[in-house]
């Protein structure tokens, strides 16, 4: 087959793509340089959906600003709560509760499996596969009914706290959850037999935006991006917080880097996380789900309103400018998120507001590593490799 | 005494070793907090002390995590401690092979913004220090496309500054996409 470049004519177009195209999910706009359709020059531009989250972290208080992390990768705010809070704990140096820690990956693992389930969905749609974004959006709506009962909210979950959760799990949260891993493989088999062997599907997405490893740690990818090139790196196992060390399961990587390699690395995600969640059920431990430190948590409603002492933790704790107080010092903890490595830098001034929060957004990087995988390929393969990228705009802008 | 001092030079990690030893001119300072080693180089080697970390076969930190900077003029204990720099130049790398991290800051005088740009060592600097630029003005000396990323291209201060408001200065009225430059 001839490459892009062989057919090339010497007449160059212009076409722009986005920032309403509906395969970008949000906005964002490449600028397409094209000689017939075959791709020249590609030039990604972000910056459209700016939010100003990280000067806003400078005026928020610790626990304000969890409202705020929601919005940035949007399909699975329980990740960022996770990770923003452990960034915090671990300057406080407190470690939350194990049932805590436990209540924490559960959901974020759910969430992971949340945003594969989206990705999948979208990712085919753009590749004019419909039917599997209904199977795939079918699964995701127990899990958002799972994460509504949970934290109250289906999107805006909010649902960690400095120092604990919003709440216990809810009654039956337990064989929810059982019946959606032990229904979701089967469920998942059968968008495999949509896609796996799909010959249109293989052709559309085989060999498509291909990066090699060596590239792919040069750009910064990470996150499944960077697995399905054969790197076998996952912040759970590398370094693992919270309580990763304790659940078994294995890093799936790819071979070629390309979107169906991104594909096939998601898919078994989506497997593994299933197990890890198996396995925090089953040695999920009782006991309290917050940290008993009044300094950092909201103290219980009745000693609030029945206690001297709880009303004035209470305010301490509420109260413009007291807040939780941070020492002094700055901290960079990452997470593994859904899209890649996930990490907030924190510098604090001793006071109840950060000083500076740094988002590092995995979906930042891997798109700026667009053009790599885009330039001598073909025009259609735009919304293959971006969809298999999976760059969410509220993440990438923040 | 003696034995003390043995024992705290054996836990020092290898990175901090390495660099007292090729590079102890360039560093300032340097710390091990929460399991991160925390150098602070001067900046007129900053680029030489990144391209060691990166290329030597011993520590090969090849992965940049992040770029970013602190405006550091609201706080007085950090500017007192680096001759009144106003900005402090953050660098995240983490190495697969160690896997471990080093944070390397670079403290940047507000009447010199300029610093060695680090797009020939990892090309994900490229929109890092973009953005960086964008937000606080460091300006990026060999960068290859040093623009605007989040702010429009017309836009006039840089926003993560401590001395620019919360709510912006005044509203736009329209956004001049003729003067883009695509």
């Amino acid at each position: 087959m001839q490459s892009g470049l062989e057919r090339a004519t010497g007449e160059k177009m212009v076409l722009n793509f986005g920032p309403q195209h509906p395969a970008t999910h949000g906005t964002l706009r490449i600028v397409l340089e094209l000689d017939g359709e075959s791709i020249l020059k590609a030039t990604p531009h972000a910056g459209y959906l700016h939010t100003g989250f990280e000067k806003l972290g400078e005026h928020l208080d610790y626990n304000q600003y969890i409202v705020v992390t929601d919005r940035m990768n949007y399909l699975s705010p329980l990740s960022n709560n996770f990770g923003y809070v452990l960034a915090v704990e671990q300057l406080l140096g407190i470690e939350v509760p194990k049932r805590c820690q436990y209540i924490r990956i559960l959901m974020a693992e759910l969430s992971r499996v949340a945003d594969h389930l989206l990705w999948l969905g979208t990712a085919a749609l753009d590749l004019g596969a419909f039917s599997v974004f209904l199977y795939s959006f079918r699964e995701r709506e127990k899990l958002y009914s799972i994460f509504e009962k949970t934290t109250g909210a289906r999107l805006t979950t909010s649902y960690t706290r400095v120092g604990g959760v919003l709440r216990d799990l809810y009654q039956g949260c337990e064989e929810d959850v059982r019946q959606f891993i032990s229904n979701f493989p089967k469920a998942l088999k059968e968008t495999h037999t949509l896609l796996t062997r799909n010959r249109i599907w293989m052709d559309r997405t085989k060999g498509v935006g291909p990066i090699s490893g060596e590239d792919a740690i040069n750009y910064g990818l990470t996150g499944p991006c960077l697995r399905a090139t054969g790197v076998a790196h996952d912040l759970r196992k590398a370094e693992p917080y919270s309580s990763y060390d304790e659940v078994t399961f294995d890093v799936p990587v790819g071979t070629n880097g390309d979107a169906y390699d991104r594909y096939l690395v998601r898919m078994e995600e989506m497997i593994q996380s299933c197990d890890i969640i198996a396995q925090v059920l089953d040695n999920m431990p009782d006991g309290p789900v917050n940290s008993e430190n009044n300094k950092i948590m909201l103290p219980h409603k009745e000693d609030a309103y029945g206690h001297i002492e709880g009303l004035i933790h209470h305010f301490k704790v509420i109260m413009d400018g007291h807040g939780v107080e941070v020492p002094k010092g700055d901290h960079y903890c990452a997470t593994e998120s859904p899209n890649g490595e996930l990490g907030f830098y924190i510098v604090s001034d001793g006071s109840g507001t950060g000083y500076r929060i740094r988002i590092r957004p995995p979906s930042f990087l891997n798109f700026q590593a667009l053009p790599h995988m885009l330039e001598g390929g073909m025009v259609s393969d735009t919304v293959a490799v971006l969809g298999s990228l999976n760059v969410i705009a509220g993440e990438l802008d923040r | 005494m003696n034995e003390e001092k043995e024992v705290e030079e054996q836990s020092k990690p290898l990175v901090l070793e390495k660099l007292e030893a090729a590079h102890a001119d360039a560093l300032l300072a340097q710390d091990e907090v929460r399991g991160t080693t925390v150098v602070v180089v001067r900046k007129e080697r900053a680029y030489a002390v990144l391209e060691y970390l990166k290329t030597d076969p011993e520590l090969a930190y090849i992965y940049l995590v992040d770029v970013t900077a602190v405006d550091n003029s609201r706080m007085e204990s950090e500017l007192m401690q680096f001759d009144y720099a106003r900005f402090m130049v953050v660098y995240q790398l983490y190495s697969y092979q160690g896997q471990c991290r080093v944070r390397v800051k670079v403290p940047v005088h507000e009447n010199d913004l300029s610093i060695s740009s680090a797009t020939g060592l990892w090309r994900a600097a490229n929109w890092l220090e973009r953005e960086t630029y964008d937000m606080f003005g460091i300006h990026f000396e060999g960068h290859p496309d040093l623009r605007r990323i989040l702010m429009p291209d017309d836009f006039e201060g840089h926003p993560l500054r401590k001395d620019y408001p919360l709510r912006g200065r005044g509203e736009r009225e329209r956004f001049n996409f003729d003067k883009q430059n695509v």
